[in-house]
């Protein structure tokens, strides 16, 4: 234990009086113990989707070994533990974002859902004329729900464009507002450049101009705390799975008054009240826009997840995180002919770059031998791509249980890149 | 290592740093695009066909080591070949950095010369779409298909 204490002191710089224990961290996650190619698994894919804890992979166990029903219909026990536990589930998502009232957690499958929600339900109010704006940084999921609503609708599509840094240029981001404005989309926290925006600056913008604003915040909440009270965003978007928790869970926050005056998404079982063939009353907040059997474990297990970052703190395995990026990014100064895309002021986690003569996809491959896990592509962010003038890059992106000597491990695989190549 | 070595073989690294036959073509008489969604790359096959024989070929774009060796040495080889002798060899490419190669009777499979150090591809499953990527695409322009290929 001597030198994960060393670690972690010489991590925080001896300073925090909470120490973040990445070596016991480490051990709460079993796939981190498994080899690739012959190699300890070094995972640096978190962007994509994050592992998972034990305490997460058993929740889903238990819920399917000792109380698997539906829930919301029956009067058996089981389908009451079963709604017990997820509409605790629910809470402690109400909690986490500091949400004012629990109707305003809809959970979905994912971020992807919950966008493509807001724009099929309150996108029918928008008319020919009126304008959505996102920045050049979105990830597809982001972009094209906008692009489908704009065809159907008639309104136009704005994009706020970045600099060479990757930072959204606010006074561009304000002159493309306006009174047709109605929708305004961006992302918290870039998955392709690492860049955290101003949310709260922007979103006051948009409102000065009476317009609607959702939140991507598919890579934020990892990452850094999300108060939407403060924020005053309308929309809040995420995915479990890059939270630690499951595949196919993912919550829409919404102010309950916006939520209240859009028709429903899908329809269903558990989004009405009374069906007729004359006529359907949909259900209250939020059943109306959760039509059919969910992801029940999915949503339960969220809720676990949460719990377990709750007892870390965001704020120790933020410090944590900012410390790899950081001596990743100093290695990478070291390096010739890399070239690191994304440098915004604030940014978190990610860790985007090309190398000179070698294509992403090549270095990928040659990593992956080294057993460490990159992704490599345009990660569903070709605008960003074209916006650098490359056509895809390799991202290292970095999780509470990474480490220096991970770290070290990629650098090291990128001098095998070198030696491949020369 | 090892298994790198048998991907990167020298000559693929020589032809990726200094490609044979980049550019478009002066007289062209077939083209296509090829696209490969799943890492960007693109490029376009030149083709200029006289009498059902391949004059010349030519390609230009952007990709992996992999996509862009694959692409020279097929154009390389293209050179003097009958439209069904072109054929004959993607099929015969296909299965060699698909690992199917052993399986086919010797007698169906075209010599593949210099084409051969990509069999190293088969170890690794999901390149093969970067090292077929010029072949999908030279099969598109023989056949004058519009609009882009994709390997998806």
């Amino acid at each position: 234990m001597k030198t994960a204490a060393n670690e972690v002191k010489a991590l925080h710089g001896g300073s925090v009086s909470a120490p973040f224990d990445v070596a016991r961290v480490r051990r709460d996650f079993p796939i981190l113990g498994r080899s690739v190619h012959g190699k300890s698994l070094v995972y640096l894919d978190n962007a994509a989707t994050s592992q998972k804890p034990q305490c997460v992979i058993d929740c889903e166990a238990r819920y399917y070994a000792e109380y698997n029903a539906n829930i919301h219909r029956g009067v058996h026990r089981l389908s009451q533990e079963a709604t017990d536990a997820y509409e605790a589930a629910r809470d402690t998502v109400q909690h986490s974002l500091n949400a004012a009232q629990r109707e305003e957690i809809v959970f979905v499958r994912g971020t992807t859902e919950a966008i493509n929600l807001v724009a099929a339900s309150y996108g029918q109010r928008l008319l020919p004329g009126d304008e959505i704006l996102i920045t050049a940084m979105e990830h597809h999921s982001n972009i094209v729900p906008w692009q489908l609503l704009c065809q159907r609708s008639g309104a136009m599509l704005r994009v706020a464009p970045i600099n060479d840094s990757g930072e959204l240029i606010l006074e561009e981001f304000e002159r493309l507002l306006g009174p047709r404005t109605k929708l305004v989309a961006f992302s918290h926290l870039s998955n392709a450049l690492g860049t955290i925006n101003p949310v709260k600056n922007l979103i006051t913008r948009a409102h000065i101009h009476g317009a609607v604003v959702l939140v991507d915040g598919a890579q934020a909440v990892p990452h850094l705390k999300v108060d939407v009270q403060a924020l005053d965003c309308d929309f809040y978007a995420f995915s479990g799975h890059k939270l630690y928790g499951p595949t196919g869970s993912g919550v829409l926050y919404g102010k309950a008054a916006l939520l209240e005056s859009m028709p429903p998404y899908q329809g269903g079982g558990d989004m009405i009240k009374q069906v007729t063939f004359a006529k359907t009353t949909y259900n209250d907040l939020p059943y109306k826009f959760e039509a059919g059997t969910p992801n029940i474990a999915g949503g339960i297990a969220l809720s676990t997840a949460i719990h377990y970052l709750d007892t870390l703190g965001l704020e120790a395995i933020a410090a944590h995180e900012k410390d790899l990026l950081a001596y990743a990014t100093w290695l990478a100064t070291k390096i010739p002919g890399l070239r690191v895309i994304g440098n915004a002021r604030d940014k978190a986690s990610i860790f985007s770059f090309v190398i000179k003569g070698v294509h992403p996809h090549d270095v990928g491959t040659i990593l992956d031998q080294e057993g460490v896990a990159v992704r490599t592509g345009h990660h569903c962010a070709m605008p960003v791509m074209e916006r650098f003038g490359v056509p895809a890059t390799v991202r290292a992106s970095f999780a509470l249980y990474n480490t220096r000597q991970e770290v070290d491990a990629l650098f090291s695989a990128l001098a095998k890149v070198r030696e491949v190549f020369s | 290592m090892s298994d790198l070595r048998d991907l990167y073989q020298e000559v693929i690294i020589d032809h990726n740093r200094r490609p044979h036959n980049f550019g478009p073509l002066p007289q062209t008489t077939h083209r296509a695009e090829g696209f490969n969604p799943l890492c960007g790359d693109k490029l376009t096959v030149y083709l200029n066909l006289a009498d059902g024989v391949i004059q010349a070929a030519n390609f230009e774009g952007e990709g992996c080591a992999i996509s862009t060796a694959s692409a020279s040495l097929m154009t390389d080889a293209l050179k003097g070949k009958t439209v069904a002798e072109a054929e004959a060899m993607f099929r015969s490419f296909h299965a060699l950095v698909t690992g199917e190669a052993q399986a086919s009777e010797a007698s169906e499979m075209m010599p593949l010369g210099k084409l051969e150090v990509l069999a190293g591809v088969q170890e690794f499953p999901v390149r093969v779409k970067c090292a077929t990527l010029a072949w999908h695409t030279l099969h598109a322009a023989l056949h004058d298909q519009t609009g882009p290929v994709t390997t998806e």
